[in-house]
């Protein structure tokens, strides 16, 4: 809602400047988003009648004006506007001005032609974005008048973000009763009279669409000048409100909107058939909107329609073939109340947002269809004359919205505020706003004028009471009551400490857009279930992520694109699949990294990550879990962005938690990337879950420790060595070190050589060396023969 | 003066001398070592009389304890030198850098959402989730947005075929913490959410932290308090407020809270952070909570325009875009 300042204020004088005018409405909840200064640089400036025009002797684009300006002589006025002309009104700079933006005006010599001023476009009056020529100005705009005072300046264009609760300012009328109610001013609204019906021009009006239209009024007004001009006045506040000049009916249909908040809308009546009918559209009826556009219609819109069918879409838009044009002699107005039902998203689903839509969307005042058509009957008149028949009314009054008597308790208003406001303030407010009131034993009984909507329950009326009251008259009070302790499982680890732990490993992490495009996900193979939006902002973020790699790879790939090569990155967030009803939502960890193993320093050889090094960051958040030995990997039924030979899938009990290993050479090449990644993604929650920790009795007895070297095919892996080591020592093995792997010299082609270290203790007595050899031979006969080990020398 | 004395006299000179600890280790085998001058002496002992045996004794004796002394002096010395020596060598260049891994860091966005949320468990908020992608009543109508009320147009929405949406605020968490539950209630719900909007100053994705107080005499003025010992304490220095009226469909009154912003580097203004109110009692009553006996407060703030303001960041999209060399400046 943007309107002009200065008619605000000829219908409310709050006394107040225009900061604390401005602070003022925002902290009553009608915030101000801008505030154009307008016209502050006009001394000096008149209107001008240009009463000679010659091209300059030296320059093709320039003319010489003679101008008269209220001077005893006319005025020699260099300009170089298209529009300059003999005849013309337009505003003069007369030398000593200073414009917008310091532009002083000086006598100035063009091509030997002496200019005593500058005649003016609107940018250049700061009034206006124009600057496509002079402001033309009305033929009877007297000459050497201060064009501030002829224009009603200095002005501000005050632009407003209205709430959707407030539809009741969205008419200057309405707003000025919040202004007068703020600033205890008086109101002076605008003339209500009837005009004297001049002629006995009717047509028929039927309600056949029950409460979603419970009143329409209209009038017919014969013998119009269509071509009448718009006065400057009218212009000018209209412009202030960000509306352009169309024509005098528009125009006039326009104020009235604007000043009380009744959208109206005037048909060209000799094109009209028969009787006005408001009524639903039936299947598929067709009509051309204004502005050419066809559309089609069905039973959820509200039509104006008459004999020949439809005419308008009630409380949206208008018809073309109706429509008022230059060549219209007798107009019917329409001032109607549509229900805020019947009117809500049917402009969306054309496509479209009009000033009457976004009113009747929100609400109306019922009670304002007569004034208005009175003040737009009048102004029209005024403006373009006519004769006015009578006004024709169709009304339900039973589908007439009722606003509901409100009990306001003194005690539920102290109890949602935390303050006890006085009666006498109460009272004060609630009169101020427009409401009747009746005290009772609890507080009072309050009715709300017709234009407020959003009034229908004690908590509107206590919102209104805090609003006036002002927000910053409410003490800040410290919260008190019942400290309930706030528990977290210890059972359960904080995803902090995860994340803590991946930083202090050297990973930063990320935060990726949790949609992505559907092909990324099919490079790696990870759009089965994959869900995806219906009016997503493009391809590329059309579909749910399932997995967190795609992510942190296009991060990876920029990273490195900046010619940072050592990347780790990692990310905690959903993942989501179609599930049955509701998409599943899974929280993932996931983890990348490219580049060497170690940052680069003195005393340590660089060397390429691996896929081991991945595995210890990971085992590294499995151990502040439950502990890495309750996790299993294998290489069984890999997912398809892994390279088949260095992936793994991570499993507990056996279920699937996620994946680890290098990306597949296809992937990489697909997303272009030259080096390689290894990356792990799992599941949080099971990595979050951590048993108690329990104090059991420490080993009374020391232990023994046995050193063995195996040789085997390569194709075994160390778990199943190590669940044989095991499965043959039992509980008497404390604890099994890896530390050696070999394969080459000296070790048979494809065997490997595993050199291990057994720490052996028994909780009931010190072991002897004939124990631990017994042990040795049991592990060396298992190795034998569950995975072909032979037992080096 | 005999052979003898002469002989000890010059071994303590030349023990003095001794250059090394080796050159010293020779020494003492020359005087005290099984052949050597005063064992030998010790030895003759036994063929002199007994008189003679005794005057002598005493007289090598004295000498073996004077050489003794003067080794194990001359040894302190020598060994000190050593040690002194081996000191110097060891010497390190204590500036070279340490040995150890890059550190990383948490995101931005992760240590405000973190730090907010820990501010308000010492109020006794306990966290609270909900779906990110949601229905239509939890995200709208049992918040007291109507079908097709001009409220939803406030709210950019991602809409899946279905029906479905992705949850435009974090407000659905307090429906689904409410329903089934009795006050008191304190929860807080951080976590993403979702607008079908994207420029400088709008991301599709961010987050958010929602908060609800219901109780018995839960009021306006709580909330004011609330807020500002938030605002306060996770800024750490006295911000200036106001509470404007502003209307959100799932509370009333409702407000939104500007800051007074003076970072120095601009002339003051009023920044909006974040936006709260009442609870509207068809919240309440959606919930199955009796909006006669309790009432409560609920507040919402964008988790980024928090960091943006805390650590100066100029441009939101910043923080989607992983760029490593942004992110280092977090990690301390």
């Amino acid at each position: 809602m943007k309107f002009s300042e200065n008619w605000l204020r000829a219908l409310v004088d709050p006394r107040v400047d225009r900061a604390a005018l401005v602070h003022g409405l925002t902290m009553a909840g009608l915030e101000v988003e801008t505030v154009t200064v307008l016209g502050d640089c006009l001394r000096q400036v008149r209107v001008a009648h240009i009463v000679d025009c010659q091209p300059h002797p030296q320059a093709g684009r320039l003319r010489v004006c003679r101008v008269e300006a209220g001077e005893s002589s006319p005025l020699t006025i260099v300009c170089g506007a298209p529009n300059a002309r003999i005849g013309l009104k337009a505003p003069l700079a007369m030398i000593g001005a200073t414009l917008t933006g310091g532009v002083s005006i000086k006598a100035a010599v063009l091509r030997g032609v002496e200019s005593q001023g500058m005649l003016c476009s609107a940018r250049e009056l700061g009034l206006d974005a124009d600057a496509s020529g002079l402001l033309e100005l009305p033929d009877d705009a007297p000459t050497g008048m201060p064009l501030a005072d002829y224009l009603g300046l200095p002005d501000a264009s005050i632009e407003l973000k209205l709430t959707p609760n407030r539809p009741d300012c969205l008419g200057l009328l309405g707003l000025a009763h919040d202004v007068a109610a703020l600033f205890g001013a008086a109101l002076r609204p605008p003339p209500l009279q009837a005009v004297p019906v001049q002629s006995g021009a009717r047509r028929g009006i039927r309600l056949e669409a029950g409460a979603d239209c419970p009143r329409y009024l209209g009038r017919i007004i014969e013998a119009i000048d269509a071509n009448a001009v718009t006065p400057i006045w009218m212009a000018e506040r209209l412009r202030r409100a960000g509306l352009r000049c169309i024509s005098a009916v528009v125009d006039v249909a326009n104020y009235v909107m604007l000043e009380l908040g009744q959208p109206l809308h005037a048909f060209d009546n000799d094109r009209l058939r028969g009787e006005i009918v408001v009524r639903h559209a039936g299947e598929s009826e067709h009509l051309v909107l204004l502005g050419g556009s066809e559309v089609v219609l069905d039973p959820r819109f509200l039509l104006i329609a008459d004999d020949g069918g439809p005419l308008a879409v009630a409380g949206v838009v208008g018809g073309q073939p109706s429509a008022v044009n230059a060549s219209t002699r007798n107009v019917f107005l329409e001032s109607a109340h549509f229900a805020p039902a019947a009117i809500i998203g049917r402009a969306r689903r054309l496509g479209l947002h009009t000033d009457a839509s976004h009113r009747f969307e929100r609400g109306v005042d019922p009670e304002l269809p007569e004034r208005a058509l009175e003040r737009a009957s009048a102004l029209l008149l005024a403006i373009a004359g006519g004769r006015p028949g009578p006004i024709l009314r169709a009304e339900r009054p039973e589908d007439l919205p009722l606003r509901p008597e409100v009990r306001l308790r003194r005690a539920r208003l102290a109890t949602v505020l935390g303050i006890a406001i006085d009666d006498d303030e109460v009272e004060r407010i609630l009169r101020a706003l427009d409401m009747q009131l009746a005290e009772d034993d609890a507080g009072w009984r309050v009715r709300a004028p017709t234009r407020r909507f959003d009034i229908g329950r004690e908590e509107d009326l206590i919102e209104e009471v805090a609003r006036m009251h002002g927000y910053d008259r409410i003490p800040v009070q410290r919260p008190s009551g019942e400290l309930a302790l706030v528990a977290d499982s210890e059972e359960r680890l904080p995803i902090g400490v995860l994340r803590e732990q991946l930083a202090a490993r050297g990973y930063h992490e990320a935060i990726n857009l949790a949609f992505v495009a559907a092909a990324q996900l099919a490079i790696w193979k990870a759009n089965e279930g994959a869900v995806a939006l219906s009016n997503p902002l493009s391809a590329d973020l059309a579909v749910m992520r399932t997995t967190l790699l795609p992510g942190l790879a296009q991060a990876l790939v920029a990273n490195r694109n900046r010619q940072l090569t050592r990347v780790r990155l990692f990310e905690t967030g959903r993942c989501f699949r179609a599930g049955t009803g509701a998409p599943v939502e899974t929280e993932h960890l996931a983890a990348m990294a490219s580049g060497t193993a170690d940052a680069e320093q003195w005393g340590v050889p660089e060397r390429a990550l691996d896929f081991h090094d991945l595995k210890g960051d990971l085992e590294s958040l499995l151990s502040l879990g439950s502990g890495p030995a309750e996790y299993q990997f294998d290489a069984e039924d890999l997912p398809g962005w892994l390279h088949p030979g260095r992936g793994a899938r991570i499993r507990r009990g056996g279920h699937v938690l996620g994946a680890l290993g290098a990306l597949h050479p296809r992937l990489l090449k697909a997303l272009g990337l030259d080096a390689d990644v290894y990356a792990f993604e799992i599941e949080l929650d099971p990595l979050r879950a951590r048993a108690l920790p329990h104090a059991g009795e420490l080993p009374r007895f020391p232990g023994l420790r046995r050193d063995l070297a195996f040789e085997m095919p390569q194709d075994v892996p160390w778990a199943a060595v190590a669940a044989s080591v095991r499965g043959a020592i039992g509980e008497r093995l404390a604890e099994l070190r890896l530390f050696d792997q070999y394969a080459g010299h000296g070790v048979t082609i494809g065997h490997k050589s595993l050199a291990m270290g057994l720490i052996l203790q028994d909780r009931s007595r010190t072991l002897t060396d004939e124990d631990a050899n017994e042990s040795m031979r049991e592990a060396v006969a298992a190795l034998q023969r569950d995975c072909h080990a032979r037992l080096r020398g | 003066m005999d052979a003898f004395n002469t002989r000890i006299e010059q071994a303590r000179a030349a023990i003095a001398e001794a250059a090394s600890l080796e050159a010293l280790e020779a020494l003492r085998v020359s005087l005290l070592g099984k052949s050597g001058l005063v064992t030998v002496e010790l030895k003759a002992l036994g063929t002199m009389t007994a008189e003679a045996r005794k005057l002598r004794g005493a007289e090598v004796n004295r000498a073996r304890d004077r050489l003794l002394e003067d080794l194990a002096a001359r040894r302190a010395v020598l060994e000190d030198a050593a040690f002194t020596v081996r000191l110097a060598d060891e010497r390190l260049d204590v500036t070279l850098p340490g040995r150890r891994g890059e550190r990383g860091g948490l995101h931005p966005v992760t240590q405000t959402l973190e730090r907010i949320a820990d501010l308000f468990a010492r109020l006794g908020y306990a966290r609270a989730d909900g779906p990110e992608i949601e229905d239509d009543w939890h995200n709208f109508e049992a918040l007291n947005f109507p079908p097709h009320h001009p409220a939803r147009a406030m709210h950019d929405t991602f809409y899946f075929d279905d029906g479905r949406l992705l949850r435009t605020h974090t407000s659905p968490v307090q429906v689904r913490a409410m329903s089934g539950r009795q006050p008191p209630i304190r929860l807080i719900a951080p976590g993403k959410v979702y607008r079908s909007d994207s420029d400088q100053t709008h991301s599709p994705m961010f987050h958010q932290i929602e908060g609800l107080c219901v109780g018995e005499g839960v009021g306006f003025a709580d909330l004011k308090g609330t807020l500002d010992a938030f605002v306060r304490a996770f800024f750490e220095r006295d911000c200036t407020m106001r509470f404007r009226p502003s209307y959100f469909p799932f509370t009333e009154p409702s407000a939104e809270v500007d800051i007074r912003w003076d970072d120095g580097s601009a002339a003051p203004q009023w920044l909006e952070v974040l936006g709260c109110g009442m609870v509207h009692p068809r919240v309440l009553d959606n919930c199955g909570i009796d909006s006669e006996r309790y009432t409560g407060f609920a507040f919402g703030l964008g988790v980024e325009r928090f960091a943006m303001l805390r650590y100066g960041v100029g441009d939101l999209r910043a923080f989607f875009e992983n760029d490593l060399r942004f992110l280092r400046q977090f990690a301390s």
